[in-house]
């Protein structure tokens, strides 16, 4: 990061929602914070903003792409072939400059493509070397993905870059290494690089890539049918090219006496951050949230404060960028944002709860009780099930989070929304309830 | 010298500013031991050191302090910058240059800027490091730094405003306004001055403006109602206008104050639920040898309490309350009225959405001594007949106006200060300009 002066970051900002007014004796504060970062790269075509770096120039960046080669990718065998094919697709959206490997993951991890531990720079021959690489793919093996993500870490630390990125395919279980192999290798990795993790088919566990997304700080989902790898493999690469700082932390400062009951991200996705925290001096903590392109993304933040008298006004929480450096400083990003506390005797302001926390605490428990309904699901609790779907069904509609609104309709049968009254769908095909589980945590955002 | 703590001379908390009675050996606000604060010099008791805990250093060395002119509301008084006066750390060395940790964000109170040896450190918060000397320290905690937004380091909590409590002492007026137990800031504002008319006369003005909390920055609102409703005055009085015509006008121009709050941009910290034009009430009064004359808009009040309280004493205003509408109109009784839960919903008030202004003013020629109380509701909610105000009003109120002040919200405070209190009190006749200026 030595160089950072030199390139241009994203102006980040911060704002604060918050209804700060507590009753007598009150003691939790709720805000959300919402962190936009502007003048970033390129997401999506129809970015208006000004770039900082002009068309295929972009920060130094270096990505890993990890591709499941255990024998069941051989069933049906086109999934092999559009695994190729999708990870062609992410190599010839490369910008010209990235450095870039491809990893073949089995019960082992191996290079593909370039291979003696070293990165290639993106450039028409190299890309062109890789995707003959990727003929070599074929199936047969195990899968114990810890050791692709160490191996994936090894290569990215081998470049001085600023962007340290990771995508991972499998379609299946983590059946050759142990629970805790994969838990310390995501522990090892963990702020080192960020990666998105895809399943295709559906003999993949959910909690499993949703674990790595979680850890990694990316993206999770599912890719049911494995034509549609090669349009999302491109997705995330454009993504990913589309980041501009990483390791962006966000720092919360919290007086004495004060406990942090949690600190979630809330938009895109639902990602509990709580138990991330790293010291960042006296009565402050970094939050990792990764790499930023230009992006908004919302936290909810929620403090508990000593009560104080009536007409007290206190400062619960104050919300800063950073991006913390080796030797134990940080580089502030600028902004920054209060969470206050105001004790009144008002109760029109005390009790009134704000639009933005109320939205997000919905958004949660609609993640909450989706993930419980289909584990009582699975257990055979029908009446467990149908009542925490029920409730999911109502949030959503209540929301406006149509997306989980349609998958949720794949599960149950929606007898009223508004009621939540559900019944379980007698057949319900294994796709549609990966896909529910996995994109649970899909956020929408408030209607402004 | 005898050990025990000696009596201060102080007239405000070095620490958080309340007010405090020559004995007083503790702040009664923030609990502060004031034995161990050096009194000020008596002639500049605007400077004041920081409070210690321990001895303040025998050996520091007098230092040449810069001398304060007494605040008035016209005129700031002059900034003085920690960088004016030499000093020294706790270590005796020199204090490193500017951005040692002092706030320049409210200049206007020259005995913010402490000059003491640094608090030793409190056992509780034994990881905070010595402050260096001319920082401000919470009132709260008395462990923590203040931060740039007015908040402690340590503990979080807001510091006092400027405004949470104010005084003013003129010759033949005094104003006293105070936060209040229960509301986080002060919403209430007040003007006082004094002004001859073209005859030679004397003319003592007291405004009182109380911000409608329901509105965005009602704090604003009564500052600014209640200074231009104060400057009109005093440069329509000496012209020979009317002082009820004049009161009239100061009302009209109050309310083009608060209207023009509505246009400006929030500011960026301001997230406020429901957008509402700023607004506020008012209340004035025009003191001269012969007349009389308030005016006023929603339910701030001015009350006349002779001097001899054989004599009745008599609210003067008529509030623009919804329980004084019912109360107009034959349908309740004053005791129904204000039992009901509307009784202080305001049917009129200074601000763009009020649906139109009217300025009520009246003129009185009392025939004898008494004084002039005009308050916010946050002091009549606890005396709401004329008789209660009267026996709330101190005897000698002609003579020490400040002092009655100070009583009457200690009143309010003492009775719960739901509010924010804001009293002014005029003596009449206005006392002849020889008696002193203002």
């Amino acid at each position: 990061m030595a160089n950072f002066s030199k390139s241009n970051v994203p102006q980040f900002s911060v704002d604060v929602y918050q209804n700060e007014y507590l009753p007598e004796g009150g003691r939790e504060v709720n805000a959300i914070v919402t962190v936009s970062a502007t003048g970033g790269g390129t997401v999506g075509s129809a970015v208006t903003a000004p770039h900082l770096y002009s068309p295929g120039t972009g920060p130094s960046a270096a990505v890993a792409i990890m591709v499941d080669c255990s024998g069941s990718m051989d069933y049906p065998p086109t999934k092999m072939r559009n695994a190729r094919d999708a990870t062609a697709a992410a190599i010839d959206t490369l910008r010209d400059g990235v450095h870039f490997a491809v990893i073949d993951g089995t019960h082992v991890a191996r290079e593909v493509y370039p291979g003696g531990g070293r990165l290639a720079v993106a450039d028409p021959a190299t890309r062109d070397q890789a995707k003959q690489a990727l003929r070599r793919l074929s199936a047969g093996g195990g899968t114990a993905i810890g050791t692709w993500l160490r191996l994936a870490d090894r290569l990215l630390a081998s470049a001085d870059v600023e962007i340290r990125h990771g995508i991972l395919l499998t379609d299946g279980r983590n059946e050759h290494e142990s629970p805790e192999d994969l838990r310390a290798a995501l522990d090892a990795c963990a702020g080192r690089f960020t990666c998105d993790a895809r399943g295709v088919g559906t003999d993949w566990e959910v909690k499993e890539v949703t674990a790595i997304a979680s850890a990694l700080l990316g993206t999770a989902d599912i890719v049911a049918d494995p034509a549609a790898l090669s349009a999302d493999f491109t997705q995330i690469m454009e993504a990913t090219m589309g980041k501009e700082v990483a390791d962006v932390a966000l720092r919360l400062w919290t007086p004495v006496g004060t406990r942090i009951k949690f600190v979630k991200q809330v938009a895109p996705t639902v990602v509990d951050l709580t138990d991330r925290r790293t010291e960042a001096g006296p009565r402050a903590g970094d939050y990792p949230t990764g790499s930023w392109g230009d992006e908004s993304r919302d936290y909810h933040v929620c403090v508990e404060v000593p009560p104080a008298s009536l007409g007290q006004e206190m400062l619960a929480a104050r919300v800063s960028l950073v991006i913390p450096q080796p030797e134990g400083s940080a580089q502030n990003l600028g902004a920054q944002g209060l969470v206050k506390a105001v004790w009144t005797d008002d109760m029109a302001a005390s009790t009134s709860i704000n639009p933005q926390v109320a939205h997000y605490t919905g958004q949660a428990e609609l993640a909450q009780v989706i993930q419980q309904g289909l584990d009582a699901r699975k257990a055979g609790d029908i009446d467990g099930a149908t009542a925490k779907l029920g409730r999911a069904v109502q949030l959503a509609s209540a929301s406006g989070n149509a997306d989980t609104a349609k998958l949720l309709a794949k599960v149950v049968d929606v007898v009223d929304a508004a009621t939540g009254t559900v019944r379980l769908k007698a057949k319900v095909t294994e796709a549609d309830e990966m896909t529910l589980e996995t994109r649970s945590t899909k956020t929408v955002r408030v209607k402004k | 010298m005898s050990q025990m703590p000696q009596p201060t001379a102080l007239t405000k908390c070095p620490i958080c500013e309340w007010p405090l009675a020559s004995d007083d050996r503790f702040c009664g606000a923030c609990g502060h031991d004031l034995s161990a604060v050096s009194a000020p010099p008596e002639d500049h008791p605007t400077l004041t050191m920081n409070g210690t805990a321990g001895d303040p250093p025998d050996e520091a060395a007098s230092v040449p302090w810069p001398v304060a002119s007494e605040p008035s509301a016209d005129t700031p008084p002059p900034v003085v910058r920690p960088t004016d006066i030499p000093g020294t750390d706790s270590g005796g060395g020199e204090l490193s240059g500017p951005g040692r940790g002092v706030r320049f964000d409210r200049p206007s109170e020259p005995d913010e800027y402490p000059l003491a040896a640094p608090q030793p450190p409190d056992p509780r918060t034994g990881d905070l490091a010595t402050p260096p000397a001319g920082t401000k320290l919470c009132v709260a905690c008395r462990a923590g730094q203040v931060d740039r937004d007015g908040y402690c380091e340590n503990c979080g909590h807001a510091q006092p405003r400027e405004r949470d409590h104010m005084e003013q002492e003129l010759t033949a007026v005094a104003a006293v306004s105070d936060r209040g137990l229960r509301h986080h800031r002060n919403e209430d504002a007040f003007a006082v001055s004094s002004t001859a008319l073209p005859d030679g006369s004397p003319a003592v003005v007291a405004i009182v403006c109380d911000g409608v909390s329901s509105a965005t920055r009602p704090d604003d609102a009564s500052l600014a109602a209640a200074r231009a409703a104060n400057e009109t005055l005093l440069e329509s009085l000496p012209r020979g206008t009317h002082p009820q015509q004049a009161m009239h006008d100061a009302i009209v121009a109050a309310s083009n104050a608060v209207n023009a709050l509505a246009g400006e941009p929030e500011t960026a910290q301001e997230h406020a639920p429901h957008q509402n034009a700023p607004a506020c009430t008012i209340v004035g009064s025009v003191v001269t040898p012969t007349l009389l004359v308030v005016g006023w808009v929603g339910d701030s009040r001015a009350y006349w309490v002779p001097v001899d309280r054989g004599a009745p004493s008599a609210r003067l205003t008529e509030d623009d309350s919804w329980a004084a509408q019912m109360v107009a109109a034959g349908l309740m009784n004053e005791a129904e009225a204000y039992a009901d839960e509307r009784a202080h919903a305001i049917t009129g008030w200074l601000g763009a959405d009020a649906y139109e202004l009217e300025p009520h003013t009246a003129s009185f020629k009392p025939d004898r001594p008494g004084v002039v109380v005009v308050c916010t509701d946050g002091l009549w909610n606890y005396a709401e007949a004329a008789e209660e105000m009267a026996e709330a009003v101190p005897l000698d109120a002609a003579q020490r106006p400040l002092h009655c002040a100070q009583v009457l919200v200690g009143r309010a405070l003492d009775g719960g200060g739901h509010d924010n209190v804001t009293v002014a009190v005029l003596p009449f006749p206005a006392p002849p300009q020889g008696a002193g200026s203002a």
